[in-house]
């Protein structure tokens, strides 16, 4: 690693459910595993709670990358949750897809409160693709004006 | 009032010196089928052959969304950062229609009744307005009916009425407009003997704007209300596409540690704007909110700022996705 | 006196007590509240009749407890048809008629709204010239393009709500936009809140929106808000087992699932 893109650190906010992913960190803890340290983890009680507006919120206030994870299908504590979400998932990467935000700063993943493992690896990952996509100025730019002056950006 | 000539060599020539001079210029621009008002940086960008802007110029003394103050926590530190009137440039309103300089008139009573409201008036007392007079008008102007005409030059600082040749009738009305002449004074010849009402829209009076004064004062309980605003959906499209609706609201942007206070356009039209705390709303339904806005424009404010609150642009009417049409509803209000 | 006069006139005389209709107004058609048989010469109906007026229809202030009839054109009918499929409508107090597209002004009556699905059945959804050339625009941009030409055309809106007031399928109490605790979108019309607006307005529509294109209409600086619900609509219409401009049949895509829903962004 060069020293520029070491000046540069991915924050990544993390939306996981209560019974499976936050477990699951849990465990990559208690396991011992190491893994990156950008990653701030908001729980909510089941993914079908995740509203697609937080995820919007994150990224104007600064943040480089999303985590969105939780139980794997059939395994939601709650039944349904996680199906819900799912839909939701798919007709907002394909909105967001249209309007030109960059989706590759949004993972989405299932991890079970027994995949301590995948949970480091999920995050290790996602910081290493932000790392190379830089800061996303071009989502809090936007976000910062109060009014944006026509004709003199 | 000074008059002048100029012709169109001098006319691009003193627009060129004004946005030479660094004065922010808002024109008219078209973008696909409207036309509104922007930053330009060339004569090039300025719109032709067009009736109306679908905003007014509003904007551009009485923004959508203005930062009152912005505030800073650092641990026990509070800083507060006020509005900075120097910070507003010096700005050319150009190609503004008559109806819409007029409009700032109303508008400067609200705020600046009383004592100064130092935002408003910082951008008002940089801002010049040369208006064009109107050449064309359609079906939704009705200028003439309150008080104004295709060539008022009431709100106006400099106004042009353009020639045959591309030249222009230069009408100079204020000590503002003066000094954005001088600043050119090359561009310009001595006036002409020429009559300006032969180069103007013809807008017929539709109604008399005293008998609709009169007819209000006692229309407050009337079923008319009701009957026109059936159709009405509610939105705002109306007041804020109107060069004199001042309705506001202050909000916060909040952002833990720092943030702003913001004031921005709001509409009576909304049925949220009188919503109290406790649930209560006094004025409930649609038809109140449609009387509000026409009492509040043609009753309430002649009689406290001694002005109506309508300069006939006709926008509102053009706005309206359900052909709300004021002047239609002010002359059946006549009837 | 025409086809659509005897109807309305026979439909008052009959205990109706209001006709949601069209009169002439001076951009072509315009909703019109017809309360009297006298009134009733003013209806029209033509091509120019876009308003969708089924927007009216759950407005109680406008509406009362009354018999209301609705000359619906398409448009209407398929937002009847949604609203209906969303429990929204009082089949008892509604009589829905239309003109035929046969071209003799008949007026057909429907007898409730089952009627109404299988007369949408054949009438496919059509994709407005202006989304299609958009479409086309869009499809050559890369995504920083796209992303720039939605933020300077979501810069220009003026938070008027107008999209929201002509949407028939807008008919929430209380709108994410009015919820203050905490401000979810910004109030003032800032490039992000409205860009923020308008995302949550199509995620609201997923599967619900009807095509009819009263928001792109009824917008006052001509933002082609309604692409995108219209988009969506189409791009998801096999994923979520929907047909365009007809009603879900077992529940709204968003609030309904199935196991076997695919993706290929999980993992």
């Amino acid at each position: 690693m060069d020293n520029n893109e070491s000046e540069f650190e991915p924050k990544i906010v993390a939306f996981v459910c209560n019974w499976c992913t936050y477990a699951g960190a849990d465990l990559t803890g208690t396991s011992r595993i190491k893994y990156a340290t950008n990653v701030k983890i908001v729980r909510f009680p089941c993914t079908g709670r995740i509203d697609f507006m937080l995820l919007l919120k994150a990224f104007a206030n600064g943040a480089d990358g999303i985590i969105v994870s939780g139980c794997h299908p059939n395994d939601c504590h709650y039944t349904s949750g996680n199906f819900h979400a799912r839909r939701r998932w798919i007709a907002f990467r394909h909105l967001l897809e249209i309007i030109g935000v960059d989706v590759r700063r949004i993972r989405f993943s299932w991890v079970s409160a027994a995949e301590g493992a995948k949970w480091g690896d999920l995050v290790n990952e996602t910081v290493a693709n932000i790392r190379e996509l830089g800061p996303y100025t071009e989502y809090t730019k936007v976000a910062q004006y109060v009014e944006k002056e026509d004709n003199n950006e | 009032m000074e008059k002048r000539y100029i012709n169109k060599e001098g006319l691009a020539k003193w627009f060129g010196s004004i946005l030479n001079s660094g004065k922010r210029v808002y024109a008219p621009v078209r973008h696909g089928e409207k036309v509104d008002f922007h930053q330009v940086h060339s004569l090039e960008d300025v719109a032709e052959d067009y009736i109306q802007t679908t905003l007014s110029a509003k904007s551009v003394i009485f923004p959508r969304a203005e930062v009152l103050f912005s505030y800073k926590k650092d641990n026990k530190e509070v800083t507060l950062e006020d509005f900075n009137p120097d910070s507003v440039p010096e700005t050319v309103i150009w190609k503004i229609r008559p109806c819409d300089a007029a409009g700032f008139i109303p508008l400067s009573d609200i705020f600046n009744g009383g004592y100064d409201d130092v935002v408003y008036a910082a951008h008002l007392n940089k801002t010049t307005l040369v208006s064009f007079s109107c050449a064309k008008a359609d079906d939704f102007c009705f200028c003439t009916s309150v008080n104004g005409s295709p060539g008022a030059t009431k709100g106006s600082d400099i106004q042009l009425t353009i020639l045959p040749d591309g030249g222009a009738i230069v009408e100079i009305i204020t000590d503002k407009g003066m000094a954005l002449i001088k600043s050119a004074e090359d561009c310009f010849e001595p006036a002409k003997d020429e009559d300006k009402a032969k180069y103007l829209a013809d807008v017929p009076v539709y109604f008399d704007l005293n008998t609709v004064h009169d007819k209000l004062k006692e229309a407050f309980s009337s079923d008319i209300w009701k009957q026109q605003s059936e159709r009405c959906l509610g939105c705002g499209a109306c007041a804020f596409v109107c060069p004199t609706c001042a309705c506001f609201s202050i909000e916060e942007n909040s952002k833990g540690s720092h943030g702003q206070r913001i004031r921005c356009w709001d509409s009576c039209g909304f049925s949220m704007f009188t919503q109290h705390t406790s649930g209560h709303n006094p004025r409930s339904t649609q038809s109140q909110r449609w009387r509000q806005r026409i009492l509040h424009k043609f009753s309430y404010m002649p009689e406290r700022i001694n002005d109506f609150g309508c300069t006939g642009c006709g926008r509102c009417s053009r706005a309206c996705p359900v052909d709300m049409n004021i002047r239609e509803h002010l002359t059946s209000i006549v009837k | 006196m025409n086809k659509l006069e005897e109807k309305a006139v026979s439909l008052l005389q009959s205990g109706v007590k209001l006709i949601l209709g069209y009169e002439k107004g001076d951009k072509g058609a315009r909703p019109f509240f017809c309360h009297t048989p006298e009134d009733a010469s003013k209806l029209i109906y033509d091509e120019h009749a876009t308003t969708n007026l089924a927007t009216y229809i759950l407005k109680p202030e406008l509406m009362g407890h009354d018999k209301v009839a609705v000359c619906a054109t398409l448009r209407t009918l398929r937002a009847i048809a949604q609203l209906a499929s969303e429990n929204q409508i009082k089949e008892e107090n509604l009589i829905v008629f239309t003109i035929t597209e046969e071209g003799n002004g008949d007026v057909k009556e429907f007898s409730g709204i089952d009627e109404i699905n299988s007369y949408l059945t054949d009438k496919e959804l059509e994709v407005a010239q202006l989304y299609k050339e958009l479409d086309e625009k869009l499809s050559g941009m890369s995504r920083e393009e796209k992303w720039s030409f939605w933020v300077n055309e979501f810069s220009r809106c003026i938070k008027c709500y107008a999209c929201r007031a002509a949407c028939p399928l807008c008919y929430c109490t209380r709108c994410i936009t009015d919820v203050n605790r905490p401000q979810w979108i910004d109030p003032w019309p800032s490039p992000m809140g409205n860009m923020e607006w308008q995302i949550n307005r199509v995620m609201h529509m997923v599967g619900r929106c009807i095509g009819c294109g009263a928001c792109t209409k009824a917008c006052p600086v001509g933002i082609p808000i309604g692409y995108l619900s219209r988009k969506m609509l189409n791009d998801l219409s096999e994923e979520f087992g929907y047909i365009p401009g007809q009603a879900m049949k077992d529940g709204n895509s968003l609030s309904t699932f199935k196991p076997e829903d695919k993706e290929n962004f999980i993992h």
